[in-house]
């Protein structure tokens, strides 16, 4: 789950990890109400959307930049109203673009310095790992790429917790000395407390900066949230944006499926999260373009398969269905029975194949051959697959 | 031999009252597999279909019936908490079939186990099933929710993250008349006990296991570390599956695990490694077996 950069901000406040001061404001008379409760200098205004690269987006009414800084309350009140209600378009967003329902009104800092601070649970020694670097500001990904001497990696003990000394190392390497080791010392610390207490799967500080005065803060910040943990954390719950979310996805995480959406045109429906990518994949080898990833339990029910035909079918790009289920222990002829029903319900138009593996299995190639629906069977994952590239081809 | 268990096995069952648990216990039990005990704090004195005794601790369990080897159904925020009442009672193996338990508590268990005697397998597993030599393998060891008609008796070792993955691929082999020694599902979780590697290593000292089929998914490094020791130390033909190619990075496809960020963990590389390795690649899910099978020939 991803949270908004307000949000993060909020967060950052409960846990004393110092940024800059603002707030969060709907309307334009609302952003004018927080500028004007800032420090009376230069002022930041900042669209709320997920996606990253906000400050190169343009919005479609044609006004560029998500990210602007000004000099008063009038200016930042005129601003909000150019973003509010508006589709920002930035390289993350797609064409679609995000419409901005929020915006957050900062005190612009002038930033002496920018570095990059992270932490995450590294699978190698299944303990948090902090990542820091002189280099901020920039993406991650190509400083460890191109300089990768200018990047630190300190294992943390998860018993023990960021010990102090580890605070101070990371600040010296990232040439934090005097009163800012202090301060990074607790700024580190702190975070640290907020990643474990609110069971982060990564937080990124990026930038950390320091400013032309000599104080450290968190400018910008990206979060994940260990996706099992959050039965215990309503507090991280209730941040969750649906409208940032596809709307197809959360349809199908109301009926507990595991569905992604993707940009093919050849649905799968599939019990098992490895068999279901591996089931993408053979769409794909075989000519074909996937439309989503949807695994439906190992042990999948007749209900769940008809609540997965729903949301699939609810997708207009989608052109041919693909349903491949090994039913171990579950009962092959009870899911066929299933596919039969959902298929006969929402009335299916466009191709169907089905492979069906296991338990029963020839019992439930019979209800399927009986059930005067339109499909096909699949001897084995290949051949379904092909059968589905050729069926869509043909209808197109 | 086989690997972790065999027909012998004492298991006992965690969260054997849950409907999860209680539905897999059974199957086991009609598998052949001895199921000797089970455990539900609260309802200690009582019997699970009227013969296996049910306890209130695993150290209880363990006392009176010997049993060595668990499975844990428990509900995740129990989880941690069950593995480590299993680590604690000595057990040689604790198989966590849970999904769902927070990172964070996976990442505390992993460390309160070291210097343990006590390997985990899992979290987010589908279990291990080492075939018995009656009708569609009955009598052999199922521990978890794995269809145990599927497998036969044999020598080839499977090792997979995924449950349904293991099942095609043990499916496509005792089709063509290849037995099995031990299949391992080691579970789609980011941190998980037992890793590919760990259980290469153990198919290449058992005298039983021929040669090998090793599945894998995007996310991690640790196909790719299974793959660079598979080429320098082991002698058994190994053939080899990677899932995920087609998915977009930044997403977790089901599998917590089951993530490419940062450009790692990716398909592609896996599969390179696994190349690399002299490792026989299967194109599709469709062709695990007889990948295996051109493998063998090969050798």
């Amino acid at each position: 789950m991803n949270i908004h950069e307000f949000q993060a901000r909020e967060l950052f406040a409960e846990f004393g990890v110092a940024t800059q001061p603002g707030k969060v404001a709907n309307t334009p008379t609302e952003a004018e109400t927080v500028a004007t409760g800032l420090s009376g200098g230069k002022l930041v205004v900042k669209a709320q959307i997920h996606a990253g690269g906000r400050g190169k987006g343009t919005f479609k009414n044609g006004f560029k930049g998500g990210v602007h800084l000004c000099d008063s309350p009038t200016e930042a009140k005129d601003l909000a109203s150019k973003m509010l209600g508006q589709v920002l378009v930035t390289h993350q967003t797609g064409p679609e673009g995000k419409e901005v329902g929020k915006v957050f009104v900062g005190e612009a800092v002038d930033i002496a310095r920018e570095l990059y601070f992270a932490i995450l649970i590294d699978r190698a020694t299944s303990a948090p790992v902090v990542i820091a670097s002189t280099e901020g500001g920039v993406d991650i990904e190509t400083v460890a790429e191109k300089t990768p001497e200018k990047i630190l990696r300190l294992s943390i003990n998860p018993f023990l917790g960021i010990m102090p000394y580890q605070t101070r190392l990371i600040a010296a390497s990232l040439g934090l000395t005097g009163p800012l080791m202090n301060q990074a010392s607790k700024l580190f610390t702190n975070l640290y407390n907020l990643f474990i207490a609110r069971d982060c799967s990564m937080v990124e500080v990026n930038p950390l900066v320091v400013t032309q005065d000599g104080r450290l803060m968190a400018l910008d910040a990206k979060f994940n949230f260990d996706d099992n943990a959050l039965y215990r954390q309503p507090g991280i719950v209730a941040m969750r944006d649906v409208t940032e979310e596809d709307p197809r996805e959360v349809e199908a995480s109301k009926h507990s499926l595991n569905y992604i959406g993707l940009d093919g045109n050849i649905a799968c429906l599939v019990n098992g999260a490895g068999l279901a990518m591996a089931t993408m994949d053979i769409i794909q080898h075989a000519g074909g373009s996937p439309a989503n990833f949807l695994d439906v339990g190992g042990g999948a029910s007749k209900e769940q398969v008809a609540s997965a035909f729903r949301i699939i079918l609810a997708d207009p790009l989608v052109k041919g269905i693909l349903v491949n289920i090994f039913g171990g222990i579950m009962d092959c002829d009870v899911i066929a029975h299933g596919i039969v029903e959902a298929a006969k319900e929402t009335g299916l138009s466009i191709p169907l194949v089905v492979r069906l593996e296991g338990n029963n299995v020839e019992a439930g190639k019979k209800t399927l051959a009986s059930s005067g629906l339109k499909l096909e069977s699949g001897e084995n994952i290949l051949d379904a697959a092909k059968k589905i590239v050729a069926a869509v081809k043909a209808a197109a | 031999m086989s690997i972790l268990v065999t027909p012998d096995t004492k298991v006992l069952i965690q969260g054997i009252t849950g409907s999860f648990g209680a539905r897999h216990a059974k199957l086991s039990l009609d598998y052949g597999t001895k199921v000797v005990a089970g455990v539900t704090p609260g309802k200690g004195g009582q019997l699970f279909e009227g013969q296996v005794p049910i306890f209130d601790t695993v150290e209880q369990a363990v006392r009176e019936t010997g049993a060595t080897v668990s499975a844990v159904f428990v509900p995740p925020p129990f989880a941690a908490d069950a593995i480590l009442e299993g680590v604690d009672a000595g057990l040689d193996l604790v198989v966590t079939i849970t999904e769902g338990i927070p990172v964070i508590d996976m990442m505390r268990v992993k460390h309160a186990m070291k210097g343990s005697k006590t390997r985990l397998i899992g979290p987010n597993c589908p279990g291990l099933v080492t075939p018995g030599t009656g009708e569609k393998s009955h009598g052999g060891c199922r521990i978890g929710i794995a269809p145990g008609y599927i497998h036969k008796k044999g020598n080839v070792g499977v090792v997979s993250r995924s449950g349904t993955l293991t099942y095609e691929a043990v499916w496509q082999l005792t089709t063509r008349g290849y037995g099995q020694s031990t299949c391992v599902g080691i579970g789609g979780d980011p941190i998980n006990g037992t890793s590919h590697l760990d259980v290469l290593k153990m198919f290449n000292e058992d005298p039983e296991t021929e040669a090998i089929i090793m599945i894998g998914e995007i996310g991690g490094t640790a196909e790719e570390e299974a793959a660079a020791w598979a080429a320098q130390h082991c002698k058994k033909p190994i053939a080899g599956f990677i899932a995920g190619a087609t998915a977009p990075e930044g997403r977790r496809m089901g599998h917590a695990g089951a993530i490419v960020s940062g450009g790692q963990g990716t398909a592609e590389s896996k599969i390179e490694a696994f190349r690399a390795a002299g490792i026989e690649v299967a194109e599709t899910p469709s062709d695990m077996a007889d990948a295996l099978i051109r493998r063998m020939k090969r050798a």
